[in-house]
């Protein structure tokens, strides 16, 4: 179908592909297929089983040993990128495939990298590194076209500087998190139940004991209030196992649930003591593959246990950790390819639920919310990687009244399954590529630098590496080739408050902050605010102008499901009641608009009347969020009648 | 709910897609075997998705010999001659397809498909197939009609940046959850015969153009006796001298099917790899759908067509008669 100028034009373009993985594989090879002759492409990630029934470049003899710890390493990670690569080649010897097992971040990946280019395309997993590439993209004025999977719905976007909207003009979603005193006392959902066991339960046990932690740790017994509470989670000098086991259960669902509902029940059913019989199952067992399943003859991870397995599960996983892993605790992290932790996690859970009258769940569905996994197959990935590519030859061609953005749906929409819409203007309020300037309340004799740097500028404003500064003055930066005497100053810079830096930053001060690698800058107006609401603004400081989803009702403080991501479903769906037979209704849809909006072919009719009146701008402004291989959520339009009238203008 | 339990190793492999369609359907997909005939890119495509689905076995269809055009939007075939030599397109594509997932069974079938008896087909859960006249379209749909077990029927063809799917499922019941209740659905899809010869004026008038230019396409090659995708620009004036005859007999305006979309589908016959890429995507989604009974099917044709971007579904069927 190319015509030979498109040929042309393919056969000689330079083309960046960031993230090889779900959409990767597919995208590579229709790239290879189409005649692309000059391919790079940026992963970190190395290959796991799960990638397999959809990653078709992999094999299983590319899945390297469990996730080898670095040292214990037995086998062979295989990078995505490097496997990719060779797959592709096998059917498409003489062309040039280059790549990068990196993370896109490093500073090797800077704009002049990305100026190399002529066209950029993502099959990223997470926000921030969508971000990221987004601002490098801008900088270098190259033609970046994003896409994400979940299930059955995926979509493709067009961003061009100047003409389109940037990844960033439209507001994507913060990580879902919950109010602490849901998950430390009046849970009522099956994930808040999993939030409670991974990031409080398990982080206390086996995580970095320095870490701030809300788990209740208050003792019921006033004969002990004289101890430390500290010490009720350590186990004792000459503490048997099975008896530390036994007190941690009893402390941590004996006590709170107390405290919750009196529930005479769960007294009655902790199990007996663990008897030998299973010792002769872990001899031999590597410590990465011990498993209190194995280890109980719990076969089938879909099988939603009682409470009683759930407690001897707990009891078991939790005996395994001191036995066979002790050299991991203090350090752990919850990862959900760990067997043993996502068991721990489960029994945890569902020993919380059944107390709270919560439905108790299977270790697999257990897994999925704990480790935010995003459900994928590989149809899916095809065709928005058929998609891409279609997007990546306009791009190419110039051919600037064609973009499009493409939505994937499950279910049709006006007979549509695969539904083109113009892409939009860029948004005249975004911060990011309209360099519109952002607004800070905060007490600026309370908070210090430190609050500011990481929770504003890295957390929220995506900033990796920056440079503030007030007028000509220099509050912090980072680099490698700082003078010592500089650093010492930036250091104690962070400890202060912010009206009392060198140079004050009071109420109406300026700030401009620039990450040096995304060539990315922006302002910050101050305005001072003596007061903040605990529980609404922890944090201490408020940023607006700053394109951020509307906030649901959860989302009041940061106990989050996971750092930097959101969940797989679109919010106002339970993640409990995902049963078997159920094929996901994940067709909720909503999009939003933030503000007055012009397709690309509107604006250059000057005749067209102005398709952003009141009556042609969704009142609801529901959210739209994007959609990902491995961790973000989707909602997309359920509206599709507004757009395509104003289409038609 | 069938006995048998996913295996620990499709457990882990499929976790993913499970999460997707479940346990069960996952199950009923292993024992599925499906019949395809004619490995051109779209094919290849489709065939690699139900092989990482993981169904039970993929039969494949395809005496040609292996050519350098095959190569151009096929990656299971690997540039090597010495590997594909004497071998022919199926025989290649088999090789490679059982890389992908050594747990479904990939198999070769050789001869000719129009002598394969009923029997034959009621072998199969779902039968797909490409690169076909229009006689030999009807002659196995008929044929897998004639069984009393569903045997699922797909057509599927890329024309340049178009592509085409039929689907019959003849009775096909179903069920599905709508909200709190579990909701029992009936599809009665007509044969491929029948659909095509609903009378034009019959249908909506928005029903897509290309189905239209398709349809003339299909009954050039047939009347010409040329085989599927033999046509070039050459053959414009024939094909409107026919689309003539063909508008006039169903009352229809000859601006239904444009100029420009039959010289497309004329000139550029060979395929085009991200259409290959979102049709056998489609046709991916719509067999697993079928085999798990779980989702809406697509009745009765999904079209594309990469200058316009738009995927869509059309309904060509008899209209119910006004009661």
């Amino acid at each position: 179908m190319a015509s030979q100028e498109q040929l042309s034009a393919i056969k000689r373009a330079k083309v960046l592909m960031v993230g090889a993985g779900g959409i990767g594989c597919e995208l590579l090879k229709t790239l290879a297929l189409s005649g692309f002759q000059d391919i790079h492409i940026i992963d970190m990630d190395t290959i796991e089983v799960s990638n397999l029934n959809r990653q078709f470049l992999f094999r299983q003899s590319h899945v390297g040993q469990s996730k080898a710890k670095a040292s214990t390493f037995t086998g062979i990670l295989q990078a995505f990128s490097l496997v990719a690569r060779d797959a592709v080649l096998r059917f498409r010897p003489n062309i040039s495939i280059t790549p990068y097992h990196a993370n896109v971040k490093e500073s090797r990946f800077n704009v002049d990298f990305f100026k190399e280019f002529d066209v950029v395309l993502n099959g990223l997993d997470n926000l921030d590194a969508r971000r990221h590439v987004n601002r490098l993209c801008l900088a270098a004025d190259i033609p970046l076209v994003e896409s994400g999977t979940t299930g059955f719905l995926g979509q493709v976007t067009v961003h061009l500087k100047g003409k389109t909207e940037c990844y960033e003009c439209q507001p994507k979603p913060a990580p879902k998190t919950y109010p602490v005193c849901t998950i430390t006392s009046t849970p009522s959902k099956f994930v808040h139940c999993i939030v409670w066991a991974k990031d409080l339960l398990f982080a206390k046990l086996f995580g970095d004991k320095n870490q701030e932690n809300d788990l209740n740790v208050r003792s019921s017994d006033t004969a002990n209030s004289s101890e430390h509470s500290e010490d009720v989670f350590e186990c004792r000098k000459d503490e048997d196992i099975e008896r530390y086991g036994r007190r941690i259960y009893d402390h941590v669902f004996g006590h709170n649930i107390e405290v919750a509902l009196s529930n005479e029940e769960t007294k009655d059913v902790l199990p007996e003591k663990q008897t030998k019989e299973n010792g002769n199952k872990e001899k031999g067992c590597a410590a990465d593959d011990v498993s209190a399943m194995v280890s109980l003859s719990l076969k089938n991870p879909q099988d939603i246990w009682n409470l009683v397995e759930n407690s001897r599960v707990f009891l078991e996983a939790l005996r395994l950790f001191f036995l066979k892993r002790e050299k991991d605790i203090g350090n752990l992290t919850f990862d959900k390819d760990d067997q043993l932790a996502v068991e721990f996690v489960t029994a945890a859970a569902n020993i919380r639920a059944s107390s709270f009258g919560i439905p108790l769940h299977s270790l697999f569905e257990a897994k999925g919310i704990a480790g935010n996994i995003v459900h994928a197959v590989a149809t899916t990935n095809a065709i928005i990687a058929g998609l891409i590519v279609i997007e990546a030859i306009k791009v190419l061609q110039k051919d600037n009244n064609n973009y499009r953005m493409t939505y994937c749906l499950e279910h049709p929409s006006r007979k549509l399954l695969l539904m083109p819409v113009e892409p939009y203007e860029p948004n005249r309020s975004c911060y990011v590529c309209s360099e519109t300037p952002v607004s800070l309340e905060v007490n600026t004799q309370r908070s210090k630098l430190r609050d500011f740097v990481e929770k504003i500028i890295k957390a929220k404003l995506g900033m990796n590496f920056p440079l503030i500064m007030q007028g000509a003055s220099i509050l912090y930066e980072v680099g490698e080739d700082l003078e010592e005497d500089m650093v010492a100053i930036y250091a104690a810079n962070l400890e202060k408050a912010l009206s009392e830096l060198p140079s004050p930053v009071t109420c109406g001060s300026v700030l401009t902050v620039e990450d040096l690698q995304q060539e990315f800058s922006c302002s910050i107006n101050i305005k001072h605010r003596e007061e903040f609401d605990e529980e609404k603004e922890p944090d201490g400081m408020l940023l607006s102008g700053w394109v951020e989803a509307p906030v649901d009702k959860d989302n009041n403080k940061p106990i989050g499901n996971d750092e930097s991501t959101s969940n797989a479903l679109p919010s106002g769906e339970t993640l409990e009641g995902e049963k078997d037979d159920e094929i996901q209704e994940t067709s909720e849809v909503v999009e939003a608009f933030t503000g007055k909006k012009r397709k690309l072919s509107e604006v250059s009719e000057v005749t067209a009347p102005d398709p952003s009146g009141p009556s042609s701008i969704n009142q609801n402004k529901p959210k739209k969020l994007d959609i990902d291989d491995e961790a973000d959520e989707l909602i997309i339009s359920d509206d599709w009648e507004s757009l395509t009238k104003k289409k038609k203008l | 709910m069938n006995g048998e339990e996913l295996t620990e190793q499709e457990t882990a492999l499929y976790d993913r897609q499970i999460r997707v369609w479940g346990a069960d359907a996952q199950r009923r997909l292993s024992k599925s075997h499906i019949l395809v005939y004619g490995m051109k890119g779209t094919v290849a495509e489709f065939c690699k998705n139900i092989v990482l689905a993981g169904v039970g076995s993929v039969t494949l269809v395809d005496d040609r010999e292996v050519t350098e055009e095959a190569l151009s939007a096929n990656f299971l075939i690997l540039p090597d001659e010495n590997l594909y030599h004497g071998k022919t397109l199926a025989e290649v594509c088999c090789d490679s397809l059982k890389e992908f997932n050594p747990m479904v069974h990939v198999s070769v079938e050789k001869g000719d498909i129009s002598t394969f008896g009923v029997e034959f087909f009621g072998k199969f859960d779902a039968v797909v197939i490409s690169c076909c006249s229009l006689a030999k379209k009807k002659l196995i749909n008929q044929k897998c009609r004639k069984l009393s077990k569903r045997v699922a029927f797909y057509t599927v063809d890329c024309r340049g940046s178009c592509g085409e799917i039929f689907v019959d499922l003849k009775d096909y019941k179903y069920s599905k959850k709508k909200l709190e209740e579990t909701v029992e659905c009936q599809l009665e899809f007509p044969s491929f015969e029948d659909t095509i010869s609903v009378p034009w004026k019959a249908l909506p008038k928005r029903v897509s153009k290309l189905y239209f230019a398709m349809r003339v396409i299909e009954q050039f090659e047939d009347a010409e006796g040329r085989n599927p995708g033999e046509t070039s620009i050459a053959d414009l004036p024939g094909v409107l001298k026919l689309r003539k005859e063909l508008c006039e007999t169903n009352s229809v305006n000859e601006s239904q099917i444009p100029d420009a979309l039959l010289e497309r589908l004329l000139m550029d016959t060979s395929e085009y790899p991200p259409v290959c890429a979102i049709i056998g995507g489609i046709l991916g989604q719509e067999v697993i759908k079928a085999i798990s009974g779980k989702g809406d099917p697509l009745k009765n044709f999904f079209f594309f067509d990469a200058m316009d971007g738009k995927g869509l579904l059309e309904d060509i069927s008899e209209p119910k008669p006004v009661s």
